[in-house]
């Protein structure tokens, strides 16, 4: 039988390239799928035509826009959609299984990851609602509207989204769905490991009735992201700090950088830190420690050797298991030589610190189990945040905790992605409220994992994508 | 002409050459020297090509760079002034080859392959490739004017790209490739041009500045740099419409210009070059082994001999690898297929924007 054939989707249409990359089983080695390759030529001539793109996607009215986009996660979720150039069609067990063969999820988080993607489809006009504070979407399709009996008129500032997709988390497809929801078709170009996740989103949303050409699928190398980039009007990317930095001052790409979340205990709640592990262990270990919305730093204000120890005590007994086992929490590694580099990273700035789960673990931080590559749950016992380990994120459960004076906290996480702040001081909680490190926060016993869909974090996609003018009518 | 007789026909080439090139009246210094030192004479040693490996090692790119020029110069054309054109290079010495008239009969040669309905006689040219001391530039003015046209140029200095390349200076070289394709462009909606040189990349950009078929392009003689089976098929459908021919030739100072055969869907876009034999012989050898040719469908490094009277260079190592190919229509010898930088060279090759 031959090999299933993932298409480019130049505007929706498929194209098979003769450039193509093959995907295989991490854990046995067996060919699961040839992915087409786009050429940056390829990518600059469809660009230049992306406007017709956005046409096709503002025939169609914002409210039913909204009703497939519901059945879209019906389907996305339960159904049978079309993957292959050649008719191969995709079942949501497959769609399980082939994720999990080439990005090292075992089946239980990619089932996680994807009840989270269908929840997006389906939480759609809550999350417009998050993102638009309430607006009338006909009124952003149309350009103009009433708004608490105003006249508003908004403009799309571009007319595609660019995203270069990272192949860390499926769950991370859950920032582009929106746009085509609000009207902007996508431009996406795929994780190597898992270019599964958007190609079936995709073809969910265009088997729901989503005009095709809104939805571009380009597999494609670094020349074509590069090109990509160049040349798209709004893009989002995945990166580290080098990332952030070197898109710094340019308004039209927004980097997701690390995300360096954190759990704060304040003065009031820390005397019964006991009761707040279970929450601090889901908040690193969820999603295998994968997301940037994983806790990778844990500050309190006193007992920090017992909480760290307490923690470790819990980590610990988290093994890798079988990839089809249903309590399977811990990712393999696509790649094995990153756990490497990762697990000698940590062991080379230790000194100065204490891995706590290292002596309570039946051996190593890295394990091979079926022929991948994981590492265990970390928990480092930091002094301060000056160690070289005191605010670090790594790409599995890692997290060092840390003792720092209440009132030395927000002047010491520096920037954070979410902070779960457990206290009930008001005093405090009015600082954390004041504070420009926090992008999402929850106060209170919150994972951070947890996300509510009304509430938009890193980046309003509304703002990104489009703009209010005045407008004036006689 | 069948296989066995081509290869009949080469064989007598080698001898014709290696008596040429090593006999006091018509040798150039740094082989009768070579003679003299090997304490060998070729011309009793080596009659067929097949001999060619079993009696010299591989040629030496060094050479190029340390030898003076002069020591190439046959006897027998001592006096007549040469050319001297240049290889690729960004820092110190570059290579260097001596001609006189190779180069215009390799173009004259590749010019009777080329279809008068997508290159028509007396039709004008654009050369948008490496200018500077290369023999492309002589070469493609050369074949523009033996079929009865004239050749237009924009200067290109490939190895300042090379160097902003290697400098990381991305934005810089894209602004340089810029530059060298609006010149281009100008050129073809000022004057009436229907024959065009350029490289992938050129073509590429140029397509993105105009419609090439409609700016009057009717064939594309393309070279340069490595072109997947995809990059030839998105130029041929999508840049040129399929309204223009696209021709890919391999090429370059040491061995002159190997053509292509025009392909056929079952070559799924993945091109065969055939040097120009017996002028020049390509072969594909086993890297670990290079006197062992590869089996036809295998990959290998590229050697290349060059037996023309003004040059002789036996079993020179090409800085690419290649497929090894079967003989096809007027090509009855071996072919070299999916040419690509080779992998373990001992410097990163770098591939530029032109």
């Amino acid at each position: 039988m031959s090999l299933c054939h993932l298409p480019i989707l130049r505007a929706g249409a498929a194209y098979e390239s003769l450039d193509t990359v093959e995907l295989k089983d991490l854990r046995g080695g067996a060919s699961v799928a040839l992915v087409s390759q786009a050429n940056a030529g390829m990518l600059r001539r469809d660009m230049a035509k992306i406007s017709a793109a956005r046409r096709a996607l503002r025939e169609v009215p914002a409210a039913q826009l909204l009703d497939m986009c519901r059945r879209a996660g019906e389907l996305f979720l339960c159904e049978t959609l079309p993957t292959g150039l050649n008719g191969e069609k995709q079942s949501p067990q497959q769609y399980i299984q082939n994720l999990s063969a080439t990005t090292g999820l075992p089946h239980a988080l990619c089932r996680l990851n994807m009840g989270k993607v269908g929840q997006v489809f389906t939480q759609m006009p809550q999350i417009l609602s998050g993102l638009t504070r309430g607006l009338d979407l006909e009124s952003v399709r149309r350009g103009q509207g009433e708004h608490d009996g105003a006249l508003v008129s908004f403009y799309a500032l571009a007319d595609a989204l660019t995203v270069i997709l990272p192949s860390n988390s499926p769950g991370v497809n859950s920032i582009w769905m929106p746009s085509v929801a609000l009207g902007i078709p996508v431009v996406l170009k795929p994780g190597r490991e898992d270019p599964w996740t958007p190609l079936r989103i995709i073809q969910a949303f265009i088997a729901a009735g989503y005009p095709p050409q809104a939805f571009s699928f380009y597999p494609t190398d670094h020349e074509g992201s590069n090109a990509l980039l160049q040349l798209a009007q709004r893009a989002l990317i995945f990166g580290d700090e080098n990332t952030v930095a070197r898109y710094e001052n340019n308004p039209t790409v927004q980097v997701h950088g690390p995300g360096r979340s954190k759990v704060l205990i304040g003065d009031d709640c820390v005397e019964n830190w006991r009761e707040y592990l279970d929450v601090i262990a889901e908040s690193i270990v969820a999603n295998g420690g994968r997301s940037c919305i994983n806790a990778s730093t844990v500050v309190v204000p006193k007992y920090g050797r017992e909480i760290a120890q307490g923690l470790a005590e819990k980590l610990a007994k988290i093994e890798p298991r079988l990839h089809d086992d249903e309590n399977a929490v811990l990712a393999g590694f696509a790649n094995p030589k990153m756990a490497d580099i990762i697990d000698a990273v940590i062991d080379a700035d230790l000194p100065g610190a204490e891995d706590l789960t290292a002596p309570l673990r039946a051996g190593a931080r890295r394990v091979e189990l079926e022929n991948s590559t994981y590492l265990c749950p970390t928990v480092v016992w930091c002094r301060d945040f000056s160690h070289p380990l005191g605010n670090r994120e790594f790409l599995f459960p890692f997290a060092s905790v840390i003792e720092v004076p209440q009132s030395k906290m927000l002047e010491q996480i520096g920037p954070s992605l979410v902070v779960t702040a457990i206290t009930r001081d008001e005093k405090w909680i009015d600082e954390l409220l004041q504070s420009r490190m926090i992008d999402r926060l929850n106060i209170g016993p919150i994972p951070t994992n947890r996300v509510q869909w009304d509430q938009p974090h890193e980046g309003n996609l509304f703002e990104f994508l489009y703009k209010r003018r005045a407008i004036a009518r006689a | 002409m069948n296989p066995s007789e081509a290869a009949c026909q080469l064989d007598a080439h080698v001898r014709e050459m290696i008596a040429w090139h090593f006999s006091s009246e018509t040798g150039c210094p740094f082989w009768l020297d070579w003679a003299k030192k090997s304490g060998s004479d070729p011309r009793e040693t080596v009659r067929s090509f097949e001999d060619l490996t079993r009696h010299f090692e591989h040629f030496e790119d060094e050479w190029l760079r340390d030898e003076p020029n002069e020591r190439f110069v046959p006897r027998a054309f001592a006096g007549q002034p040469y050319y001297i054109f240049e290889t690729g290079g960004t820092t110190g010495m570059p290579k260097q080859r001596i001609s006189w008239r190779d180069h215009l009969l390799d173009y004259e040669e590749f010019s009777d392959t080329l279809d008068d309905k997508f290159f028509p006689r007396g039709a004008n040219w654009l050369m948008l490739g490496p200018t500077g001391p290369r023999r492309l530039r002589l070469a493609i003015e050369h074949l523009a004017q033996v079929r009865g046209g004239v050749c237009y140029h924009v200067d290109l200095d490939p190895r300042w790209v090379k160097r902003l390349i290697e400098a990381k200076e991305f934005d810089v070289a894209n602004r340089y490739k810029e530059h060298v394709v609006e010149q281009g462009a100008t050129i073809l909606k000022n004057r009436k041009i229907e024959c065009l040189f350029t490289t992938p990349k050129l073509l590429e950009a140029l397509g993105e500045k105009l419609d090439v078929p409609d700016a009057g392009i009717k064939g594309v003689f393309c070279g340069g740099t490595q072109m997947t089976p995809q990059v030839v098929r998105f130029l041929t459908e999508e840049v040129l419409d399929n309204r223009a021919q696209f021709v890919p030739t391999y090429g370059n100072t040491l061995m002159g210009l190997a053509c292509s055969v025009p392909m056929t869907a079952e070559d799924r876009w993945s091109v065969t070059y055939y040097a120009p034999q017996p002028r020049a012989v390509l072969r594909v050898v086993d890297p670990s082994d290079t006197t062992r040719t590869v089996g036809y469908g295998e990959s290998g490094r590229v050697e290349l001999t060059t037996l023309t009277q003004e040059f002789f260079v036996p079993r020179f190592l090409e800085r690419d690898e290649a497929i090894r190919r079967e003989p096809r229509g007027r090509y009855c010898w071996d072919g070299v297929g999916e040419v690509r930088p080779f992998g373990q060279m001992e410097k990163k090759t770098i591939e530029g924007v032109y």
